[in-house]
Order: structure tokens, then sequence, then C-alpha cells
């Protein structure tokens, strides 16, 4: 893998350091008119989420990390590992609980995520922004309740638990933004 | 580089910006104008450059006859040779360049305003350069000097003289910055990252503040202090959070400088950077004889930043290099 100078950096150039690859979110370049440059980086560990800070003089060389981003079909679990496939090539790719992460409380077979893969392997699942699951256990809500004021908790099909408006019924089927775990809306088929 | 979009082709720099700086320019001139300094104009493209480790040179090389040019980092040697022909007191508002300086701050291509005052102590210098950025702001602006080492002394309570590179490597790590420890540095470059990352940001935005004495090791092209060998009659001027100027009480000595550019190129080499050609011109101008003189760099779109409360040279320049 190739290596990148300091003068390339820029903002989502990915980097490996201290054996991890890394994103570069910001770069800025500092020097004294008669001195040292330096290149003072804001990096975030992709497979830890972190967020770190780091100066490196400038003109040093660090490794490129291949690291892409791809969408990919989720498929199935069999207890060890998430299965996704590329559904352009039908290359199938296998993540573990690490790089699935949160996302596994929304995923559902047929979503399509955005996959991070460093040397070809999963090490970041996101799951859909919004995805549409169904209620499997929720207290009946009060009759006539169509205000959503007070809210209940719901269960939902993939274990997740949302809150939800008074007047949403177990089986109903809504719309959750991940991002967040917000409940949207009631989906009518 | 940025792929092309469709908005590539137009300008950084608003209207308003573009205007500011025909201002300034034009007021630049009155200034000196009206206090008998000379405007002159000399090469950028230049046989010979600056041996300054810390600055690299953007090359030109004309294939057929096998020559190499360097785009120049400052007028400075040519203005030197102009003062040592007897040209008096000069001025020059001239594009410099320095390869890979880019960022927020920075941009491969600038505009210096540089000048010489022969007879001038570098007291005397802050004084005209003092006056220059009142009339350049419009606004009455009140002026600090503080020495070099007692900023350190004040924001770190560091004593400079005595710390070696261990000590600043421990400062560095107190004081957080990021990544210290990891980092390998020489002496001077552990001052360097201490002062702009700990000190600089620190210097009161809304005065001038002149920073003098300059330790030895980075005289540059000054002359060492007489009071005290371990520093420099090298200055530089800080406002608004910027660094925008740099100056001398110049070096008039030729064997003196010759052996800095030799110790430059010593360092360039250890450092694995290449040896640049000494500019004999310029020691031969030394050699005739350069007036005792002060002299002064200073950053024009810096000085447009400063103005404009902008933050970044690209709003300030027409086309920086992201556009060109």
């Amino acid at each position: 893998m190739a290596n990148y100078s300091t003068s390339e950096f820029r903002g989502g150039l990915k980097i490996m350091l201290d054996g991890d690859p890394c994103n570069i979110i910001e770069n800025e370049f500092v020097k004294p008119g008669k001195g040292q440059a330096f290149n003072r980086v804001k990096i975030r560990n992709l497979k830890t989420g972190r967020v770190l800070e780091k100066t490196f003089k400038s003109n040093e060389t660090v490794a490129a990390a291949d690291v892409v981003e791809r969408e990919l079909e989720y498929l199935y679990a069999d207890g060890a590992f998430w299965h996704f496939m590329d559904s352009e090539n039908y290359e199938q790719y296998q993540a573990d609980a690490a790089a699935v992460g949160e996302a596994v409380k929304w995923l559902q077979a047929q979503d399509r995520c955005q996959v991070t893969l460093w040397n070809d392997a999963p090490i970041l699942v996101e799951a859909p922004n919004f995805v549409v699951l169904q209620v499997t256990e929720t207290d009946p809500g009060l009759k006539g309740d169509t205000s959503g004021g007070g809210g209940k908790p719901a269960t939902l099909e993939t274990g997740a638990v949302v809150r939800v408006p008074l007047f949403v019924q177990t089986d109903e089927r809504i719309k959750v933004d991940t991002r967040t775990g917000e409940y949207v809306s009631r989906v009518k088929d | 580089m940025s792929a092309a979009s469709k908005t590539d082709w137009r300008p950084g720099a608003s209207l308003q910006a573009i205007r500011a700086r025909a201002q300034l320019l034009r007021r630049i001139r009155d200034f000196f104008a009206a206090r008998d300094v000379l405007e002159v104009e000399t090469p950028l493209l230049g046989r010979a450059f600056g041996t300054d480790p810390a600055i690299a040179p953007l090359i030109v090389r004309e294939k057929a006859k096998d020559e190499t040019w360097y785009l120049q980092s400052s007028p400075e040697f040519y203005m030197k040779r102009l003062l040592a022909a007897g040209s008096g007191p000069i001025y020059q508002i001239s594009k410099a360049f320095r390869q890979g300086e880019v960022g927020q701050r920075h941009n491969p291509e600038f505009t210096l305003l540089e000048w010489y005052r022969p007879g001038f102590s570098a007291a005397d210098l802050m004084r005209e350069l003092a006056d220059l950025m009142q009339h350049l702001l419009g606004i009455t602006l009140t002026a600090q000097t503080r020495t070099y080492a007692a900023c350190f002394v004040q924001y770190l309570q560091l004593d400079i003289f005595a710390a070696d590179t261990e000590m600043l490597r421990a400062c560095a790590v107190a004081q957080q910055i990021p990544g210290a420890a990891d980092l390998t540095l020489a002496r001077d470059a552990w001052l360097d990252l201490l002062w702009t990352m700990c000190i600089e940001p620190q210097l009161p935005s809304t005065q001038l503040t002149f920073i003098t004495d300059y330790p030895a090791s980075q005289a540059a092209l000054a002359e060492l202090n007489v009071h005290d060998s371990r520093t420099a009659a090298r200055f530089e001027l800080y406002y608004a959070g910027l660094e925008l100027a740099n100056g001398f009480q110049e070096l008039t000595d030729a064997t003196e400088q010759a052996a800095r550019f030799h110790a430059d190129n010593a360092q360039r080499k250890r450092a694995g950077q290449p040896v640049l050609p000494l500019d004999a011109r310029f020691i031969a101008a030394l050699q005739h004889g350069l007036p005792g003189c002060a002299g002064v760099a200073v950053g024009v779109d810096r000085i447009l930043l400063a103005q404009s409360g902008l933050s970044s040279l690209d709003q300030v320049q027409t086309f920086s290099a992201e556009r060109a």
C-alpha cells in the first residue's frame, strides 16, 4: 500500500495510525515564517469510532489505509457473523459483532447498508437511516388517544425497543430513524 | 488536487475583498511616497535561493538549456544588492513563493511587502511598521514589545536558555500538544512547536505585539545582539492572532553570512533536504559593503485577513492554489 506525505493530507484521506485505519476529519497546516512546519490533524479511528488529535512534522509520511465504503445487502446472521452481499458482483462479506455494533438493533434481511471495508473486511456497518419494522409487543394504548403525547415503549421484531405514541398497537409496522432511534410514523401497507 | 467542479472557475475573494486589496496597495504606496522610500522591482526568477532549511523552493527548469531557476521566497537578496549599490531606502511589493505551504494562512504563492532603511535600528523600523499598520488599518493601535524568551516564561514558565531538548519535549507533553510524545524534533523545532501551539494563540489580538530578541539559533539574516549574543536582533509582529511580519537588524558581515549559509546547508544535508547553491553575487555585494540597515517583510494577504476578519487566504486572494 502507498504512503501519503503530510502535504497530501485533507479531509477524507484514509491513513494507518498505530495499526488502525483512520479517517482524517480536519487538517491544519501550522508554520512560523522562519521555522518548522507541522500538520495538526483531527482523526477518526474507523475501528473504534473514536476521534483523536495528532501533530505531525510536515513532510513526514504515513501509510495509506486500504479503506473503501460499499453499499451492501444484509443477508442473514449465523450466530457468529453477519453476512452481507454486494448486489453488483454477488461477492459476500462477513462482519463480526464489533463491526456491526449498534446497527444490529435494526438489521433485517435485504436492508441496504453502508459498510466500511478495510483490507476487504467489514469494520463498520451502518444501518439504513430509516427502517420499517413490526411492533411485536407494546401495552395497549388508551382508545381514542391520537396525540402521541406521553408515549410508551414498544419492542420491535429485531429486538430493538423504541418509544412510540400511545395509539401504536402490537403487529403494526412503524418507521424508525436509526440515527436517533426515534419513532417517525406508522406505516400502512 | 480537488476535483474540478462547475464553480471552480470563480475567484475565492469577493469583489469587496478584491477592492480592499487594491485600496491597501494604494495606501502602502502613499505611505512610502510620503517618506521618500523608493519603490523597486527585482526578479521573481532567480539563479540562487536562500538556504533557510525551513523554506523549500519552487523550482523552474528550462530543459533546452539545462538551467535551473528558483522562484524567490522573498526579494531580500536582490534588495540588499540594490542597497549595497547605493539605492538608499527602498521598498517592494512582490509575489513570493514557498513550496508545500498550503493551509488557511498559507498559500505557495503570496504577496510580500518588504522594505529596507539604511541607518535604522530594529527599534526604529518597528516604530515605522507600527505607523504603517495604523495608516493601513485606519484605527488607533497600541503596541507592546516583548522578548521571545519572556513569552516562554510568561506563558509556559520555561527558561529557554536553560532548557535542553528533553525539557522542551517534556513541556510540550505537559501542555498536551496532541501527539507530542511521538515527535522527534531538533531543539529549535520544539521551540517552534511550543510557540505556535501554546504561545501564539495567547498573544493579544487587538494590539500590535512585537516579539524581539529571537534565539541566536533562529537569527536567520539578523545581527546577533551586542548586549547578549544568545539572541539576535530579529523581530516579528503579531496582530489579530496572525504572524504578520518578520524583520532584522540586517547582518552585514560577509564572512558571517557565508558561514550561516554553510551551516544551513549542513543542516539541510542532515535532514535529507537538497543542498542549495550559495548566492555568490549576494556575498560579493556584502563584501563590497551593505550599509548598516534594518529591513522587514510583511505578509500583505494576512493584513487583509486581519482587516476583514476573514479566516482563510482563499477569501482574500483571487485564485489561491486550489483554484489556480
